[in-house]
């Protein structure tokens, strides 16, 4: 059973499409980018997963069944507008708001206790939410998402306003979530932590998908049919190539439909030049982003 | 535990944590303790002195030289304002008054003073009105008219039931005293439950928790426990003035004490006004959920909300007219009006006898409104409270209520 099945759903404000026609599944186990430029329909599609909006048709399906009160208890959500009561204490605040999650005071404080000690905010556990600093309330607001152990973790932009020590301490908390099996939903527009974190993504634009599939799978999708070649000596017309194109510290050749990257290589060695770098080219996310974006926006 | 009942209890505790709470929940007694404290300073200070009070009076008419003592004050006569002045500069006299030799057809008498006042005291205005009477009456009738003269009536009225038996609830001033208190307390405190309501959601749509929250309650959930929760410290802060009451009138002077001992405020009268207290919150309560959650800042919300609660302060703006025709049509409808009807029949209910049907209209309509306006604020916190910067128009709210 998958953690979250959605089905043709579809959602407008006043006349304006903001989610069309758009399906997904996310398996337990995986990290789920959901990715898209502002405005994409990414939050719509979040908070219609939550309930917290009504598709205005379609259905969703968490673990199987329609989201009920009970089954709110499974999830964990890092809503992009986020924030805490800045007069409570830390401990109070992640006590509280676990409590409407189902857990005992007890249980949430010695798991919070256990969560705080992890990223070295424990000194920060009776100070009031006003003195920490975004990025600390912005950990702290993390750690209430994920504090009731959800099978189901949806995370808007949880990277935004946070240092890189404490986004590499998200990502790994994040990683360590789907080694325990959970399902982690990753909403984001920035494709390099996709890169880094995510299993599977759909990029939507214009509240319709426009591209799906396996990080892997896409990125093979969407190769450049070059190679990138870092070198010394002299450099003549390579065989089995139909353009090459001088790069600051690089050459990038590219291919004729015919020719693999294997035999370009065994070539360039034949030549008797140094190779000091020689890769395949691929378009990173961020390219491919841009490429059907773009493409979707002529 | 339920979820609802997790929300009241936190929003219970919050709000009697606040300062602002704390402080008027136990400055309204301390101010009554200060204002009996100013009441006890004053009354001696404008206690009559024990020693008598000399007036001094220069009759032109020859015809007023009796009854020169009235109650503690004794009327000196002089036979020129000169004197006069010169007696009440030395301090023999503290005023004198000139009667003129035309004051039978103008009724004019002239006072002189050392010290500005605004109006003349009652007690010497009484005394002068009794000095001339009896002195214009004397041997022309008997002393128990003139007596009667000075005091022509003492007006008791009995109000009779339609069988003709003696009412069980009569009237008067001295009823008007605690139901007006009671109705300035509940005005007060709807006003100020109210804007905790408006202020915990405001905040809380300010500091983007409100999707946090939804994703682990129901709107309706959070707005139950919520307006629950807010109101169950408003009616404590209630029980706290209701119970400084008695403890109160004890430190008061006797004669408050004997005053307020004197009211009798019937069972009914505190049962409505629990009812009404409940009613009259639930209602603003709901109505600040919607404000808050149509405006996208608290002080916005805060200033659509007073015009509302203008109108459960307005009976005391009308308050005299109240007073004399406490039963008119327009109070009537105003006593069915959800906004104005809880503080507007407590009110009545002091001053007059309330038809059960206006009670039962006046009920039925605020239960409705609240289940409606409980229903509406739901709908709406789902729809607005995630659209933050920018606040719906009317025609926005209409169609996506209409939408559902």
């Amino acid at each position: 059973m998958s953690a979250v099945e959605v089905n043709l759903i579809n959602k407008s404000y006043a006349g304006k499409v903001a989610v069309a026609d758009l399906s997904f599944s996310v398996a337990r186990n995986e990290i789920f980018g959901l990715i898209g430029p502002n405005g994409a329909g990414k939050t719509t599609t979040i908070r219609m997963m939550m309930d917290i909006i009504k598709p205005d048709s379609g259905q969703i399906a968490i673990f199987g069944e329609e989201l009920s009160e009970s089954s709110k208890n499974k999830l964990g959500y890092l809503p992009e507008e986020r924030g805490l009561y800045r007069k409570m204490r830390v401990i109070d605040s992640i006590i509280y708001l676990s409590s409407l999650k189902g857990m005992e005071k007890r249980s949430a404080e010695a798991r919070a206790d256990e969560l705080l000690n992890k990223i070295n905010m424990l000194s920060t556990k009776n100070k009031k939410i006003e003195e920490l600093s975004r990025g600390m309330s912005q950990i702290i607001q993390f750690i209430v998402t994920i504090i009731h152990e959800p099978e189901l973790i949806i995370l808007d932009e949880p990277f935004s306003g946070l240092d890189p020590v404490n986004t590499e301490l998200l990502k790994q908390i994040i990683l360590d979530l789907r080694n325990q099996g959970k399902a982690v939903i990753l909403s984001t527009h920035q494709m390099n932590q996709v890169e880094e974190l995510c299993d599977r993504l759909l990029m939507i634009n214009n509240g319709r998908a426009v591209l799906g599939g396996s990080l892997k799978e896409i990125k093979s999708r969407y190769r450049s049919n070059s190679v990138i070649l870092d070198f010394e000596g002299k450099l003549g017309q390579v065989p089995g190539t139909t353009e090459k194109r001088t790069q600051p510290g690089y050459v990038e050749l590219i291919l004729d439909k015919k020719t693999t990257p294997q035999q370009v290589l065994e070539r360039l060695v034949s030549t008797g030049i140094i190779i000091n770098r020689f890769e395949v080219a691929t378009l990173s996310l961020n390219e491919i982003f841009l490429k059907v974006v773009g493409k979707n926006h002529e | 535990m339920n979820k609802t009942l997790l929300i009241f209890k936190h929003e219970f505790i919050s709000t009697i944590r606040r300062k602002g709470f704390i402080i008027l929940t136990f400055a309204l007694p301390v101010l009554a303790l200060l204002a009996i404290g100013i009441f006890h300073f004053a009354s001696d200070v404008i206690k009559p002195p024990a020693e008598a009070v000399k007036i001094g009076y220069v009759d032109e008419t020859q015809s007023f030289n009796q009854l020169v003592s009235q109650g503690n004050m004794v009327f000196v006569s002089f036979n020129s304002s000169e004197d006069a002045t010169r007696a009440l500069i030395e301090k023999d006299i503290t005023e004198y008054i000139i009667i003129p030799y035309d004051f039978i057809s103008t009724g004019l008498i002239q006072r002189y003073i050392l010290q500005r006042e605004v109006a003349p005291p009652p007690a010497t205005q009484n005394a002068i009105k009794n000095f001339i009477t009896s002195n214009l009456l004397a041997g022309k009738v008997s002393p128990a008219i003139v007596t009667r003269v000075e005091a022509p009536l003492n007006l008791l009225t009995t109000t009779l039931t339609p069988t003709g038996d003696v009412a069980s609830k009569q009237g008067g001033l001295l009823n008007l005293i605690i139901p007006g208190i009671f109705s300035f307390l509940l005005a007060f405190s709807l006003s100020f439950s109210s804007a905790y309501v408006l202020q915990g959601l405001g905040e809380e749509k300010e500091n983007r928790l409100m999707e946090i929250l939804l994703s682990s309650v129901s709107a309706r959930q959070l707005i139950f426990g919520k307006v629950s929760g807010i109101g169950a410290a408003g009616l404590a802060q209630v029980v706290v003035w209701v119970i400084s009451i008695p403890i109160l009138l004890k430190l008061a002077s006797s004669s408050i004490g004997g005053i307020l001992s004197m009211i009798q405020i019937p069972v009914n009268f505190w049962v409505f006004g629990i009812v009404y207290f409940i009613l009259g919150y639930l209602l603003f309560a709901v109505l600040s959920a919607i404000i808050a959650a149509i405006s996208s800042t608290v002080r916005e919300a805060q200033g659509i909300a007073s015009l509302f609660m203008l109108f459960s302060i307005a009976p005391f703006w009308f308050y005299s007219l109240l007073m004399f025709f406490p039963n008119s049509p327009i109070w009537i409808i105003f006593s069915i009006f959800p906004f104005s009807a809880p503080v507007l029949v407590m009110l009545r209910l002091g001053m007059t006898g309330v038809p059960t049907w206006q009670l039962i209209a006046s009920m039925a309509v605020l239960i409705l409104s609240i289940a409606g306006g409980l229903l509406l604020a739901a709908k709406l916190l789902r729809t607005y409270i995630l659209m933050y910067g920018k606040r719906p128009t009317l025609k926005e709210i209409i169609r996506n209520i209409k939408r559902g």
